[in-house]
């Protein structure tokens, strides 16, 4: 009798939901930005020491994979328990090989 | 048409993407696979960062890069993940011109990146006579950039393929799992990049 009136509509409350989470990814989105300008400047103006630089980009560039991970890959919902042990899986044969052919070469 | 119906609802679930079994198993099935391309660009790291130095009286890291172009590439492959980001917005609120529209910038910015990476491959053969063959660096170098650049390729001819295979079709829980699926693909290849422009570039051009 009555139509169907929700046809291929997302609920109002699910929709706000979705905006919410859009507002926290350009945020998100915002902060790698200025994670990228700092860590070109940082190299482009040449102002710190080699010993600083290195360790500070490598922190730069592991938080911003940190939130490209939990928020552009949703790694922080639910859910993602088994896609969380892959990637630090992953990661840590990662470090080991990285480690591993470093330390053969510049020991 | 049963089977149709169960995969065009008429109210579409929240997360469409992971509303079927297959949904479900594409999602997990990637993650798996990243799994293991983290460990495949290690390797690649790892030896860019054991020969780095192994330059055979060629031109050193720091005579090669340029800070500008690799900033501009940085800012184009990180607009591309957010751009994918809002293609998927769209997609959980079941908006399919929209995300095809975003999907479709992403894949602009896909190319640009590209270009700019052609252009930076062939400044370096050109103007320095820099290649694959010239040092170990060049070996190193041009395996890990490429493999990088590769996986751009395959994500681009991926996008495109899914943008004309489901023009006409709209959103539904048969297609919006492959959607999914390549979203997340291309923001792993933007987490690579984070390393590849920190390593590779800037570590690079500290002396």
């Amino acid at each position: 009798m009555t139509e169907n009136t929700s046809t291929n509509k997302i609920n109002s409350f699910q929709k706000q939901k979705n905006k919410d989470e859009m507002k926290k990814q350009v945020i998100t989105f915002v902060l790698m930005i200025a994670f990228t300008i700092v860590a070109f400047a940082i190299v482009g103006t040449g102002i710190m020491q080699k010993m600083f630089v290195i360790p500070l980009l490598l922190i730069l560039a592991l938080v911003q994979v940190g939130f490209q991970f939990y928020y552009f890959m949703h790694l922080k919902d639910k859910g993602h328990e088994m896609p969380a042990t892959m990637i630090y899986g992953g990661m840590w044969a990662a470090l080991l090989t990285i480690v591993t052919l470093s330390v053969i070469a510049w020991w | 048409m049963s089977q149709d119906h169960s995969l065009n609802p008429e109210t579409m679930p929240a997360e469409p993407e992971k509303a079927t079994l297959e949904g479900k198993n594409k999602f997990f099935g990637l993650w798996f696979f990243l799994g293991g391309e983290t460990v495949l660009f290690a390797s690649l790291f790892g030896t860019y960062l054991a020969l780095k130095n192994s330059t055979a009286g060629g031109p050193t890291s720091n005579d090669l890069f340029g800070l500008e172009l690799v900033f501009l590439m940085t800012i184009l492959l990180l607009t591309s993940s957010l751009t994918s980001v809002y293609a998927m917005y769209h997609m959980k609120n079941n908006e399919f011109k929209k995300m095809q529209l975003w999907l479709g910038i992403t894949a602009l910015l896909g190319l640009g990146f590209l270009a700019c990476e052609i252009y930076e491959f062939a400044h370096y053969i050109t103007d320095y006579g820099f290649t694959f063959r010239s040092s170990a660096f060049g070996s190193a170098f041009y395996t890990l950039v490429s493999f990088h650049g590769g996986h751009v390729i395959f994500g681009l001819s991926w996008l495109i393929a899914l943008m004309v295979r489901n023009a006409k079709r709209g959103l539904n829980l048969y297609n919006a799992p492959k959607f999914n699926t390549f979203s997340l693909y291309w923001h792993f290849i933007d987490v690579v990049w984070v390393f590849i422009f920190t390593v590779v570039y800037l570590m690079g051009k500290v002396v």
